[in-house]
């Protein structure tokens, strides 16, 4: 039995190693490189002079960019926020709908379609004489166009538009394993229908609410495509800010920077879906599948 | 206040064009240890789920102590439910599992703690409290499910066959504990089960059930000794059953018995029971296999009241305190014989494979029942 085991465990570790690689190559290697960047001198036309230096830490404490470094904070948390509150019932209604295939359909057909032209689509929906406004007026609900683009509202809409599916799918995964006669036995003893869902569905689906906050929370974190595309002035994120300074400002050390503080922040994350996952998985005495599962989507 | 007196009347419940529950009607008393019992799928579990709240019928009515109760949801109902799987709270212990009804209510904390110990105690788990669901065993789990269902003190505790993921042995056990409970606290139990040994040695009375029908509703002697139909006679325990026609039912003419023609066995067979009978009424008749007597020799005495047939053995089974026989009569009909092996004295001559026998039963032990087209 122990022998077994042990050799359970020497195998998986043997199979485990291409991932160590493809980590090892497209993971710690650039990122050691980012690392090392940040505290290199600037070159003169991008790159870096291979010269000791603390001047992109300095710069990123300036009150520009820890501005935008609190905007980006407080824009993806109100997003992914928004985002999983409409991501819980939908997975909910998915899980219990008889036409899952069809729904999951109906969630993945969109990502046939590029994600730069389906920001633009939103330009059109959303601009001054663009469809809703046009629709408003039409029924003459409004007369002049609404402010709907350029701004920290059409951001945060585009950005749960964009990452609604990666918080649906394992919000859905979990769901659908959920035994729904939990919700019965919780009504049977008293619990009315809300209260049934706070204290026994959610508990239960608590890894796929984090795998889901994880999976919308990074890539809005880092977005830059959609602050650039449908927000103003004000709506710049930290992804704005590393862009520009690779192709504008060609300061890749501050670039290297602020990648490393967004790296460190969504490794943050994801060390804390796996603590409380491991948590969870000792606790409920069996293996949580939907973790493995959130990995593979 | 302990208990409701339950009325199901007259209640159908569809899925599609299949009829799950078709005009079932029972009457349940305050404080009964009340089975139902019928084969898989004949609807036990979607009764349960109409009383307990979590579907409603198509047509008629519930009413617990004479008071209307569709209209409420289940949380209202003073009904708790041990689930055919348990349905235990996988996130929270043994101890949060006891405690989740009570803490659903404005509670002081020191007298939930008291009364989860106390119900704890009383399922004999005090020493498990702090364990999840996952690891648990089958029975601790069925016990957990069970204190969770009591400890709001409902006036209904329906148990949907809570030991059928048991072995046997366990499942004798728990079954005591569960009747020593409803002793203890005397409220209505409503227990379903497909196992009529379960059901026939707890319950005040039973309702046999199949295909979304109550077919008898009566206590386990009832049940047992005057089966009201054929697949009543044949689902409770083992029997002989066979067709038959009426040849005379005059109450008056023959000591009260009834004689049947019965092609099987190309014989008359005498049986006391006339009731609501007519000449010429085709009707099945039941004996129940330990009811007959086997011997070796020809009894010197056969009266008037007494079946005898002639046969060999074709199976013999021993099994302890019992035999039981496959006996090949003359006509070539297999009767079942049971023996119960009680006395060693009074049991003669060893019977054996190829034996030829005398099978026999008294004309009081027979059994006429109705036959139900189908
Ligand atoms: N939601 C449903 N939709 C369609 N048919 C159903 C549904 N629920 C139950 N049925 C059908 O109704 C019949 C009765 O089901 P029920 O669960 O009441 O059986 P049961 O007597 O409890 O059986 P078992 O002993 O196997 O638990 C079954 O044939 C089942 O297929
Ligand atoms: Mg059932």
């Amino acid at each position: 039995m122990m022998n077994n085991r042990k050799r359970e465990i020497r195998l998986g570790t043997t199979y485990s190693f291409p991932m160590g690689i493809w980590l090892f190559i497209f993971f710690l290697v650039p990122l050691l490189i980012i690392i090392l960047y940040s505290f290199m001198k600037k070159g003169l036309y991008g790159g870096v002079e291979w010269e000791f230096s603390l001047a992109a830490y300095r710069q990123m404490f300036n009150p520009n960019f820890m501005r935008v470094l609190v905007r980006t904070i407080v824009v993806s948390v109100a997003a992914t926020f928004f985002t999983m509150l409409l991501a819980l019932p939908c997975g909910y209604a998915m899980a219990r709908s008889r036409n899952q295939t069809l729904l999951l359909a109906l969630i993945i057909i969109p990502f046939w379609t590029n994600s730069l032209i389906r920001i633009y689509a939103w330009i059109a929906i959303l601009s001054s004489e663009g469809f809703l406004n046009e629709t408003l007026k039409f029924f003459h609900i409004i007369s002049e166009s609404l402010p709907l683009i350029y701004n920290q509202g059409a951001v945060v809409t585009v950005l749960i538009y964009m990452y609604i599916p990666f918080a649906i799918l394992p919000i859905f995964t979990t769901i659908d394993k959920f035994d729904f006669q939990l919700l019965e036995a919780a009504r049977d003893v008293g619990a009315n229908k809300t209260r049934a869902i706070i204290s026994v569905l959610l508990p239960n689906i608590r890894s796929g609410i984090i795998t889901s906050f994880i999976f919308t929370f990074i890539p809005i974190f880092g977005a830059y495509t959609v602050p650039l595309l449908v927000g103003g002035k004000d709506s710049y994120m930290i992804g704005n800010i590393i862009v520009d300074q690779v192709t504008k400002t060609r300061n890749w050390p501050l670039a290297s920077a602020f990648s490393l503080i967004l790296t460190l922040l969504s490794t943050l994350g994801v060390m804390w879906m796996m603590v409380s996952s491991a948590k969870e998985r000792s606790q409920s005495g069996k293996k949580n599948p939907s973790f493995r599962q959130g990995g593979n989507l | 206040m302990k208990g409701y007196d339950v009325q199901i009347e007259n209640v159908s419940r569809a899925y599609g064009s299949f009829k799950a529950l078709d005009d079932v009607s029972i009457d349940i008393k305050k404080g009964e240890f009340f089975s139902l019992l019928g084969p898989s799928g004949c609807g036990k579990t979607t009764l349960l789920r109409i009383i307990a709240g979590f579907d409603s019928p198509d047509t008629g009515i519930l009413l617990f102590d004479g008071k209307e109760i569709l209209s409420q949801p289940p949380e209202k109902r003073h009904v708790n439910t041990v689930f055919q799987s348990y349905a235990l709270f996988p996130h929270l212990t043994v101890y949060e599992n006891v405690a989740f009804p009570l803490r659903l209510k404005k509670i002081d904390k020191n007298l939930i703690d008291s009364k989860v110990r106390e119900y704890l105690h009383l399922v004999q788990l005090d020493s498990h409290i702090h364990k999840k669901p996952g690891k648990l065993s089958g029975g601790q789990k069925q016990r957990v499910a069970i204190a969770r269902a009591l400890i709001n003190e409902p006036s209904v505790l329906l148990l949907d066959e809570p030991l059928s993921a048991l072995d046997a042995k366990l499942r004798q056990n728990l079954l005591v504990e569960l009747d020593h409970l409803h002793d203890q606290i005397g409220i209505t139990f409503i227990y379903v089960t497909h196992d009529q040994s379960e059901a026939l040695s707890v319950s005040d009375r039973i309702a046999v059930m199949n295909q979304g029908k109550v077919l008898q509703v009566g206590t386990p002697y009832e049940i047992y000794e005057s089966p009201a139909t054929d697949f009543v006679a044949r689902f409770i325990g083992e029997t002989n059953l066979f067709e038959a026609t009426v040849v005379n039912c005059d109450p008056y003419e023959d000591y009260f018995m009834t004689t049947l023609d019965i092609p099987a066995l190309n014989s008359l067979v005498k049986v006391t029971d006339y009731d609501n009978l007519e000449k010429g009424q085709r009707v099945s008749f039941t004996v129940r296999p330990e009811k007959l007597k086997i011997t070796g020799e020809r009894p010197n005495k056969v009266g008037k009241d007494i079946n005898l047939f002639h046969g060999i053995v074709e199976e013999p089974i021993y099994s302890g305190f019992q035999s039981k026989y496959y006996v090949l009569l003359e006509n070539s009909t297999v009767i079942k014989v049971i023996q119960q092996h009680a006395n060693y004295m009074d049991e003669g001559p060893e019977i054996d494979w190829k034996d030829s026998v005398f099978v026999s039963w008294s004309a009081e032990d027979g059994y006429i029942v109705e036959v139900v087209d189908s």
